[in-house]
């Protein structure tokens, strides 16, 4: 249990430390919330579907969320490059306990980064249905930051360098984003894209937490929060596997 | 305890390790020597479960890593060749991660470290960012550290590489005194044949993957007619030079290794 703990901690100082990674990864979600939010708001609006505004801060938090988890998983990239990794494993734990704090605190710290953005959200006009279905949002925050941080594991145990790392963004992590629903309503697709965003994760978590924060579900809550929690097993069961063959 | 039996080690088509067959008792000191790419830290990697064997076996305290790696871990502790320090943390922050990862209970954890980073001199630190550290603290730190546990094995792989000569005496000294009182295995390496005539027991020398000669400094120089450990290495193992032979990424390893440094 110590071995989970400090290595939980170790993200979450590492966070706290890099106040300029702090800065820059809210940045970037601030971003698409003023410049989608303004330059397709009034597009939305006229299209009859309210406020964009409304519309999209669920997705942009469950992006920064996903982008982050991702991220930590992959930053044992660095940790293998100097030399740290080693360090943790051929210490006298059982590697599932080195995975499992990695993971956590890539949770943790993705799980604060979705609630800065959900506060930012609220600073520039956001309103919950709500307040009381906060706790309910923030139940779907953890759970995909923890279904991502396992894929971010999973990733960063078989990641040997920096050109893999332009490949998993460009090719698994910006499209489970774009099909997720995170900007755009997902009615009226063609079925054969209907059935990709329905293989997405992220496309659960982000109904949850529209769903919560503005009461506008495409499933409801319960099928979101099991397809998320079988998917965060599997993604476990998987990071735990790839981590326990890592060879330096 | 240490029994290594055929041991190999491929990496594509290129045979790091070929086949060697050592022993090493309990609370014995063995040096392993070798030129640059001779294959030390290879099986260093494979002794301590970090690197899966092409063929051979391996015992460990009577223990194979290859299948019982956990069980493999807790008896034994290692200071790497390469950097494996977290630079994003302090200097005592480093320390007590490896305490808990080694189960060294909070009270004892906390006396040793400061012992240790008193003895390598680096308390006045202890609350700085590692990244901060010169090239030498960084390796004393690594030192201090794997002392923090006492390991029934303990693996150096090159742990003076970088260091001045107060801080080298110091790690040996210490090496001795842990192998006198808690009858510790030590496995290490070094290219300083002084300090491998000092400490060890016995002695093995690897060149091109393969154990070309062992026994104690005594034998090793009688085999070889030389009067100092550094001829008879130099008899065994030839005067060029390792680089040309070896491939590309094990030159670039190499500088950035320097580099680093
Ligand atoms: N991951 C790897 N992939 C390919 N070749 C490797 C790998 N690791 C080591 N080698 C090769 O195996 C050989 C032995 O390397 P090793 O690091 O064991 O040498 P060494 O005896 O420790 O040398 P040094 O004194 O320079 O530390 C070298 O030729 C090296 O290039
Ligand atoms: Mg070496």
């Amino acid at each position: 249990m110590g071995a989970i703990y400090i290595l939980w901690l170790r993200e979450l100082k590492r966070y706290v430390r890099s106040r300029v990674q702090v800065v820059v990864s809210l940045g970037q979600p601030c971003l698409y919330l003023l410049a989608l939010g303004f330059g397709f708001g009034p597009v939305f609006q006229q299209a009859g579907h309210g406020s964009y505004l409304q519309f999209m801060a669920p997705g942009v938090i469950g992006m920064t969320v996903l982008f982050s988890s991702v991220f930590s998983g992959i930053a044992m990239l660095w940790d293998r490059q100097f030399g740290f990794l080693k360090e943790t494993l051929v210490a006298p734990v059982p590697r599932l306990h080195i995975m499992i704090g990695r993971t956590l605190g890539g949770a943790t710290v993705a799980s604060i980064q979705g609630l800065l953005i959900l506060i930012i959200c609220l600073i520039a006009g956001f309103r919950p249905h709500s307040w009381t279905v906060l706790p309910q949002a923030i139940a779907f925050i953890l759970m995909v930051a923890i279904v991502f941080s396992a894929l971010g594991t999973a990733i960063g145990s078989v990641l040997q360098d920096m050109q893999g790392f332009q490949l998993i963004m460009n090719f698994l992590v910006m499209p489970v984003f774009f099909l997720s629903g995170a900007l755009y309503p997902l009615n009226n697709l063609p079925r054969i894209m209907t059935i990709i965003t329905r293989l997405d994760p992220l496309t659960y978590g982000v109904d949850g937490l529209r769903g919560s924060l503005i009461q506008s579900w495409r499933f409801n809550p319960a099928l979101d929060f099991t397809v998320l929690a079988i998917v965060a097993a599997l993604f476990l069961s998987l990071g735990a596997y790839l981590f326990s063959k890592i060879e330096v | 305890m240490i029994r290594v039996q055929n041991l190999v080690k491929s990496f594509g088509d290129f045979t790091a390790v070929k086949g060697i067959t050592f022993e090493v008792a309990q609370g014995e000191i063995f040096a392993f020597l070798g030129p640059n790419g001779a294959g030390k830290t290879t099986t260093i990697k494979m002794l301590t479960t970090l690197l899966q064997p092409t063929s051979g076996t391996i015992e460990l305290n009577g223990l194979n890593p290859l299948t019982h790696a956990q069980q493999a871990r807790q008896h034994f502790g290692i200071v790497f060749q390469d950097p494996s320090l977290d630079s994003e943390q302090t200097a005592y922050e480093n320390m007590d991660l490896h305490g808990v990862l080694y189960h060294v209970p909070r009270k004892l954890r906390a006396e040793r470290i400061e012992r240790l980073l008193k003895l390598f001199e680096l308390w006045d630190r202890k609350d700085n960012y590692v990244k901060t550290f010169s090239g030498g603290m960084k390796r004393r730190l690594e030192i201090a550290r794997g002392f923090l546990h006492t390991p029934s094995i303990l693996f150096l792989d090159e742990p003076t590489l970088g260091l001045d000569p107060q801080s080298r005496n110091q790690l040996w000294t210490h090496v001795k005194h842990l192998n006198e009182t808690e009858k510790t295995t030590v496995f290490l390496t070094t290219h300083y044949m002084d300090e491998a005539d000092r400490v060890a027991h016995r002695i093995a020398i690897m060149d091109h993957g393969t154990i070309v000669a062992q026994g104690t400094s005594a034998e090793l120089k009688q085999q070889t007619g030389s009067d100092s450990l550094e001829a008879a290495f130099l008899s065994f193992t030839g005067s060029s030079l390792r680089d040309e032979g070896a491939d590309a990424k094990a030159q670039l390893r190499q500088t950035a290794r320097m580099w680093r440094r």
